[in-house]
């Protein structure tokens, strides 16, 4: 006879149950989410086929939304309220957009943001939809690839694996992993995008030693230097350039253009922002196409009726973007030295992001490192690839690929110190997670307070380097000068997302941290988002609940219009001038203009005039009491 | 945390390491502990994963790298190496030292990356011979003054290195 099987209380019942986990490539250019089906790393398509999702996000006059080819589309006929490329944006400030004449959106400063103070220092775009964060349009991307996946696997999910550059500095992580929240999304780690790819082509491939990741995407560059052995991956260093990819190759071409423009007209009329997303849009194009040709055609027709009719040969195309291969080196060559390696050492460079398909991309990689590059793996969806394995690993399935991946901080933390230095707490390339303490003592006597500045970056002055954190440290017991021994503990985890906390080791009191995050989102403001991503459905509540209040006060007034009618020799005149500046109040209440406050007040003024009528309908009660029993005798009396 | 970090990773509190089981055992200890193994654990567990991991990233960087091993060792035994007490320096080191750095102004000043390199490789070839020696002194003389001058010196020769390549880096840019 077979036994029933009874499982442990707590634990599952189905212990090969497979949990829904993807791996989201969160891209400058293209997006795509990808998960692990019979122990395959998948990417998923929508219901056209498509794999990639363009990074493209529109706000439609009706107030909609639409993300990839559809908003793609209209790129051109509506760039204002067309976001492309918004990850070069994320964690930025506008001082830190240099080239915003060339770029279409309207940026907002922080006087013109209604959100408040809370974000003064964080960039927005104006759009028919109201000022957009760009980690409000990136969590719009999120969310298509989010229903994608569930709509495609057929139930919720876990979590996700979501990559960032791994030179992105700690606000542009913490700007990706608020987008994710805000796209409902569960974040298992932030993973690097070249460790990403290391693992799905270490896998893929079996491979042991050490290799180079290069990776040029849309709009971020990064170099990693990976050791792979027995499913570890253990990144030795990163370098990199969170302001350089493919969108640079095509804003040359674009200059290129205009210059040419230039040349043929005498009156030269400046760009709107249609021309400007045509242009470069016809410039991404002409890019694309000379990878396998030697010549592009670049044809289109001005707002203002001039005919552009260029064409652009392959070898012009690299004397114009030649440099911008070549700072590409500088990352590599440090991330090198950082890793203390020579070009002997490295057993094999992948090519990893769609920048990479330049051909003058891969002969300096492959001169660089005197070997021919790997590309057995299509550079637009290794990353997704690998971001599903992490996914599915950590979300807890059981996996042949017992991986491990230790990767490291790419920029340096350190403090502001004495005369506007930083002072290196946590060097770049330190393996994550990674904890370091350092001791900070007062300067007066009876201080009980010290300000601290967190910064990433390699350079020695605050001013280069990116102000991640102000906090201010309270409750210190008054002490003489130097006598506090405050011990700040800076930790980074697997993420490589910083937190602060400080103790006073003398009189062991925990000091209160202040924390003013000069980056980023407020709790608030992410809260604030989250809601008015219900406004819709709260606005319907708001009206809803004012209708009813109106009902209530009607029938209320109605009820005592009658009875002071009936009653109203009960009461002397000072009773019924109160009761009627009452009645008053809450007729105003109703017909003043609605707000989300109206129904409050109604309710509120209703009850006040309940109150004040209380005697008045106790006196009305006792009186229909007395006039029923007049000229009653007890034996009539009807209980 | 009575344990040191040789305890840590199974290994004999020697300035001779074997480099590679101390990378096994590394790797041991993070895949079992690695914050990636505890994505969906209660938050206790989550948090004593992260200070494992933790300490076992500091002291595998301590002890990887030669210097700082060897500074590591030293205060196992009591002696702060780099105290600020702890200043003397013999006199032909010192001038060794004054030598270097002028080597690395003048070729910082000529913007000559083959000098930087070949400064970088001669100072290299003298920090392995500082390793012999501490080898020497910390494993089987327990010489733990000669050990601590070595170190001092270890620690200087790395902190160039460190300028030379910084400088490197500036020239390329």
């Amino acid at each position: 006879m077979a036994l029933l099987q009874i499982s442990e209380p707590g634990q599952y019942a189905a212990p090969h149950q497979h949990k829904l986990a993807v791996g989201i490539d969160l891209g400058t250019t293209n997006s795509l989410v990808a998960t692990v089906r019979s122990g395959m790393s998948t990417v998923l398509q929508d219901e056209h086929g498509h794999a990639l999702l363009p990074s493209i996000v529109r706000y439609l006059p009706d107030g909609g939304v639409v993300v990839g080819h559809e908003a793609q589309a209209q790129q051109s006929s509506d760039p204002v309220n067309t976001i492309a490329s918004v990850k070069r944006f994320m964690g930025r400030n506008l001082k830190d957009i240099v080239d915003r004449a060339h770029i279409p959106y309207r940026f907002a400063d922080s006087t013109e943001n209604a959100a408040g103070a809370q974000s003064a220092r964080l960039l927005q775009i104006q759009t028919r939809a109201g000022f957009k964060s760009p980690v409000e349009i990136s969590a719009e991307i999120l969310k298509t690839l989010k229903v994608r996946a569930e709509k495609s696997l057929g139930g919720e999910l876990v979590g996700a694996v979501i990559t960032v550059p791994a030179y992105f500095d700690d606000a542009q992580r913490q700007a990706t992993k608020d987008a994710a929240r805000l796209a409902g999304l569960n974040v298992l780690r932030l993973l690097n995008e070249p460790t990403a790819a290391a693992v799905a082509y270490g896998l893929d491939n079996a491979a042991e030693g050490t290799y180079v990741i290069y990776d040029l995407g849309g709009g971020t560059f990064d170099i990693s230097i990976l050791k792979l052995a027995k499913g570890v991956f253990e990144v030795l260093a990163t370098n990199g350039d969170s302001a350089l990819g493919g969108d640079d190759f095509d804003h040359r071409i674009y200059c290129w253009v205009l210059d040419k423009i230039r040349e043929n007209s005498s009156t030269f009329v400046p760009l709107g922002e249609q021309d400007t997303r045509l242009l470069l849009t016809k410039a991404r194009q002409a890019k694309e196409w000379l990878t396998d040709n030697f010549e592009a055609q670049i044809v289109c027709r001005l707002g203002n009726g001039t005919l552009v009719d260029v064409t652009l040969t392959a070898a012009e195309f690299v004397e114009l973007t030649q440099h911008l291969v070549t700072k590409t080196l500088s990352p590599t060559r440090k991330a090198m030295r950082d890793a203390n390696l020579t070009q002997e050492d490295i057993k094999g460079v992948v090519l990893v992001g769609g920048a990479t398909r330049m051909p003058h991309v891969r002969h300096a990689v492959q001169e660089f490192f005197k070997q021919e590059p790997l590309t057995n793996l299509d550079p637009d969806k290794v990353v997704a690839l690998g971001a599903a394995i992490q996914a599915n690993v950590l979300a807890g399935n059981r996996s042949e690929n017992d991986l491990l991946l230790l990767d490291v901080i790419p920029l340096s933390l350190g403090l502001e110190t004495m005369g506007g230095l930083v002072e290196k707490i946590i060097p770049r390339n330190s393996t994550l997670p990674i904890a370091r303490a350092q001791e900070f003592t007062t300067f007066k006597d009876g201080q009980t307070a010290m300000r601290i500045h967190v910064l990433q970056g390699e350079r020695e002055l605050v001013s280069d380097c990116r102000s991640l954190a102000r906090f201010e440290l309270r409750g210190i017991p008054p002490m003489v000068a130097g006598a506090a021994r405050i011990r700040v503990t800076f930790t980074v985890d697997a993420d490589g997302l910083l937190s602060v906390s400080a103790r006073e080791t003398t009189s062991n009191v925990e000091a209160n941290i202040v924390v003013k995050p000069s980056y980023g989102l407020s709790e608030e403001e992410i809260l604030n988002m989250l809601q008015s991503s219900f406004g819709a459905a709260e606005q319907d509540k708001q009206a809803r609940a004012l209708a009813e209040a109106k009902v209530d006060a009607e029938s209320l007034l109605a009820a005592i219009g009658v009875a002071l009618e009936q009653d109203g020799h009960l009461l002397n005149t000072k009773e019924k001038q109160k009761i009627t500046a009452k009645m008053n109040a809450l007729k105003a209440d109703i017909n003043a203009a609605p707000s989300p406050a109206s129904a409050d007040a109604i309710r509120e003024a209703t009850e006040a005039l309940n109150a004040a009528t209380e005697n008045f309908a106790a006196r009305r009660m006792d009186a229909s009491i007395s006039s029923a029993l007049a000229g009653k005798n007890l034996d009539h009396l009807e209980i | 945390m009575t344990q040191n970090y040789f305890e840590l990773f199974e290994l004999k509190p020697l300035f001779d390491l074997d480099l590679t089981v101390l990378e096994s055992n590394y790797r041991k200890i993070q895949s079992e502990s690695h914050p990636d193994r505890f994505v969906t654990a209660p938050a206790p567990e989550k948090l004593q994963s992260m200070q494992t991991a933790t300490l076992a990233n500091e002291a595998y960087q301590t002890l990887k790298n030669s210097a700082s091993r060897a500074k590591y060792l030293l205060e196992l035994q009591g002696i702060n190496a780099i105290a600020e007490t702890n200043t003397a320096m013999p006199p032909d080191f010192l001038m060794q030292q004054m030598d270097w750095r002028e080597n690395l102004e003048d070729a910082k000043s000529e913007k000559n990356i083959k000098a930087l390199d070949s400064l970088l490789t001669e100072m290299r070839a003298e920090a392995k011979m500082l390793q012999t020696d501490l080898g020497d002194f910390l494993d089987t003389k327990k010489n733990y003054a000669a050990a601590t001058e070595a170190t001092r010196k270890l620690i200087f020769i790395e902190k160039v290195c460190a300028d030379i390549n910084k400088a490197i880096e500036q020239i390329e840019n």
